[in-house]
């Protein structure tokens, strides 16, 4: 038993341990409910509404004459919901499965767990930022969000109802469908990586230019430049995939009011209904942390050096001298801020495409999905296989 | 790989892999062979086959079984009936099992290689463990007719299956 | 008949969809930007800005009772407004005023003016109603309370927001 004991690499299981709770329940979570704040307020502004600006954190509960009013105002929302979630009743319908229809929420979540292969900032203390450093990760991150279908399907079976039913079904072939788009779209990404480790593959845009972005370093050959012809064309098509399988709008028929009432969560209610709704906002910040690994060198910025304190060379060359001024787990931590800030942008770019474009139909969606985007994606890895053979002469 | 989560996954599977036989309700099935991918799929990762592992979660558990359950949920399939045993089926049934066990037992116990512990693999120094590119190199040099046939089987798989799809009912 | 609908043909930036998608984006986003930069105009943020010096004078708030300059009630209890009101909100007990009182000619006062604030609707009947000019409807809006007994208006309370009233009615006044 002691042998037993003594064969659990007790310091990696504590630093995994570490960094799950670090970016699940101090970053992820209040992002998730924070990205369902800006939701409402980018939506207001953009039609010219106010939106929740009330909010703020009940200060006068502790005797305060007036509540405290962030900048923007409404800042307490997201506490607001999460105790309106809890504190409201829990209803179950009749005649549901009742096991699976606990379930389904529970799945819901599992979209956290593809955050495990993602890098979310370089090194600090000398430990990878990242929670599981396998040389599959891109694999792994798919086959995670490929098992997200359960908890849709099982949701809208379970609750043996119609519409819900109809949603369920629904959700199901889209994410099939665009599941075989995603993951083809982004192999093009990895001819040109050689690999499919993702902190390999910021590493590599640190140093030789981001994938859409190459300014510096290796990214200023032909080859590169050439490439960006088949790597935008596997942006527009990672990303509108991306859209399809969060079920975001124009491809959110899983829910679409208009038709099925709520769709896959319309029996559901209190902390379960939240469960989904945090799952697919979820599910949305793991879409966007992958576009910025793919496609925005991740925890990179061109000028802020990894958590070494090395950057690329030609920034090494220049603020070198400064770079050194800082202690490294600073450069460490500014890493991380850059990754969740780049990963805010892109859900402000989901949340503003959201509230522009109308819905798409169902057989359009499907369309788009089998005879569009599979063969377009299809076709980019022969022109990057065509650029790779000809430039590597 | 750590002997306790071996034992760990391997039972959580096989526990599973029996209530996918025993399960009468035709969901309760597939969600267990789910779970029972999902504990093989662990087993492979704590084999260092991450590719394997991740493969496996990407095909049976994210594509095929899902696949599954919509067709089970489709056809709306109750649980199945509870049949009367036959006596003598039963016991033949048992005993060509109980053979069959105490065959493969007789036989492991006599190969030289079930007695010997397994070498402890060690990689090239200098070569970091790349499962994928192993695979990929195998796949493409070793194995490529092989592997161009399989793809040739599916491409006459998936064309049968238009076919016979399209085909107007008479 | 069927009636076919004639699809206009579409050009091929127009098939190929992203560029209508950039333009509708441009849209939204002039939209967020004019937001932020606060050239929208808005609704008013309500318990910060109010509304009520742009108030009109035939704006209609809650129903109260007046009194004349000589500090007598207007109302004379005659119950028509009571008979009049669509939702029944009003209740009224009748007196006499006693002989001895300066306004004894008038006869009648209310004992009891009750005005229920929640079933009320603002429609102004009792207003126009009224023979003696003894119930407006002012410019109070903002009316609520913790129970429904705090939202039932008493005289006290009719007479508190309605006030002096001068004018317009003289049958009572002695000098004339």
């Amino acid at each position: 038993m002691i042998s037993l004991l003594a064969s659990i690499p007790w310091e990696m299981l504590i630093w995994s341990l570490a960094k799950a709770v670090f970016v699940i329940f101090l970053v992820v979570l209040p992002l998730v409910s924070y990205t369902v704040y800006a939701e409402r307020r980018v939506s207001a502004a953009i039609q010219d509404r106010v939106g929740p600006n009330r909010t703020g954190f009940p200060t006068t509960l502790l005797g305060f004459k007036k509540d405290l009013q962030l900048f923007l105002g409404g800042l307490g929302q997201p506490v607001a919901d999460a105790l309106k979630f809890i504190l409201k009743e829990d209803f179950t319908p009749g005649g549901v499965k009742q096991f699976y229809f606990w379930l389904a929420p529970c799945l819901a979540m599992l979209p956290l767990v593809s955050l495990a292969f993602i890098p979310f900032g370089s090194s600090f203390l000398g430990e990878k930022m990242v929670i599981a450093d396998v040389n599959v990760s891109v694999l792994g991150v798919f086959a995670v969000t490929g098992c997200g279908v359960y908890a849709i399907v099982l949701a809208g079976w379970a609750s043996n109802s119609k519409y819900p039913f109809l949603g369920g079904i629904r959700s199901s072939s889209q994410m099939i469908a665009y599941e075989l788009s995603m993951g083809l779209s982004i192999i093009p990404v990895l001819m040109l990586f050689g690999g499919m480790k993702l902190s390999d593959l910021v590493q590599y845009q640190a140093d030789n230019g981001w994938l859409l972005l190459p300014l510096w370093g290796g990214g200023l050959s032909a080859e590169r430049w050439l490439m960006l012809l088949p790597l935008a064309i596997s942006f527009i098509v990672f990303t509108i995939s991306v859209f399809a399988e969060t079920n975001r709008l124009p491809f959110d028929m899983p829910e679409s009011e208009t038709e099925l009432v709520a769709g896959y969560h319309t029996e559901y209610s209190s902390m379960k209904f939240a469960l989904f709704f945090l799952g697919e906002y979820a599910a949305m910040i793991v879409g966007s942390s992958l576009i910025v690994v793919f496609f925005f060198g991740g925890w990179s910025l061109p000028f802020i050096p990894d958590g070494q304190g090395h950057a690329a060379t030609f920034f090494q060359n220049i603020f070198g001298d400064f770079y050194a001024l800082l202690p490294d787990w600073f450069w460490g931590l500014a890493n991380i801020t850059v990754f969740f800030g780049k990963v805010a942008l892109v859900l402000v770019f989901f949340i503003w495409v959201r509230w522009t474009l109308p819905r798409f139909r169902f057989d359009q969606l499907m369309k788009i999905g089998w005879l569009y985007l599979f063969e377009i994606a299809l076709v980019n890895i022969f022109l990057t296989a065509a650029i790779l053979a000809f430039t590597s002469k | 790989m750590n002997p306790l989560l071996f034992w760990f996954f391997a039972a959580m599977m096989l526990a599973f892999g029996v209530s996918v036989v025993l399960n009468r309700n035709p969901v309760a099935s597939a969600l267990s062979l789910v779970v029972s991918f999902l504990c093989l799929a662990a087993l492979y990762v704590g084999l260092d086959a991450y590719f394997i592992g991740a493969i496996q979660v990407i095909v049976y558990a994210g594509a095929v079984m899902v696949l599954f359950l919509f067709i089970i949920m489709l056809l709306d399939l109750g649980a199945e009936q509870r049949r009367k045993f036959n006596k003598v089926a039963l016991v033949g049934g048992s005993a060509v099992a109980l053979g069959f066990a105490a065959q493969l037992v007789g036989v492991l116990g006599k190969f030289p290689m079930g007695n010997k512990p397994f070498p402890e693999l060690k990689l090239p120094p200098g070569e970091s463990l790349n499962d994928l590119q192993h695979v990929g190199e195998t796949l493409f040099s070793v194995h490529t007719l092989p592997f161009q046939v399989i793809g040739v089987l599916i491409l006459v798989a998936t064309i049968g299956v238009i076919v016979i799809s399209k085909r107007e009912l008479k | 008949m069927a009636y076919v609908v004639q699809r206009p043909e579409l050009t091929l930036k127009e098939k190929a969809y992203l560029p209508s998608i950039i333009s509708g984006l441009k849209i939204t986003f002039g939209h967020f930007k004019k937001m932020l930069k606060g050239e929208t105009k808005v609704t008013m943020q309500y318990p910060e800005e109010k509304w009520d010096a742009e108030l009109p004078e035939y704006y209609r708030g809650a129903p109260t009772l007046v009194k004349d300059e000589h500090d007598r009630e207007r109302c004379v209890a005659c119950q028509l407004c009571e008979f009049i009101c669509p939702p029944r909100a009003i209740t009224i007990t009748p007196e006499e005023i006693p002989a001895d009182s300066r306004f004894a000619k008038v006869e009648k006062r209310p004992a009891e003016f009750k005005i229920d604030m929640i079933r009320c609707i603002y429609c102004g009947m009792c207003e126009e109603v009224c023979p003696e000019q003894a119930i407006y409807l002012r410019k109070d809006y903002a009316i609520n309370g913790v129970t429904r007994e705090e939202m039932v208006h008493d005289k006290k309370k009719l007479y508190e927001l309605g006030g002096v009233f001068k004018g317009l009615v003289h049958k009572w006044n002695p000098e004339k």
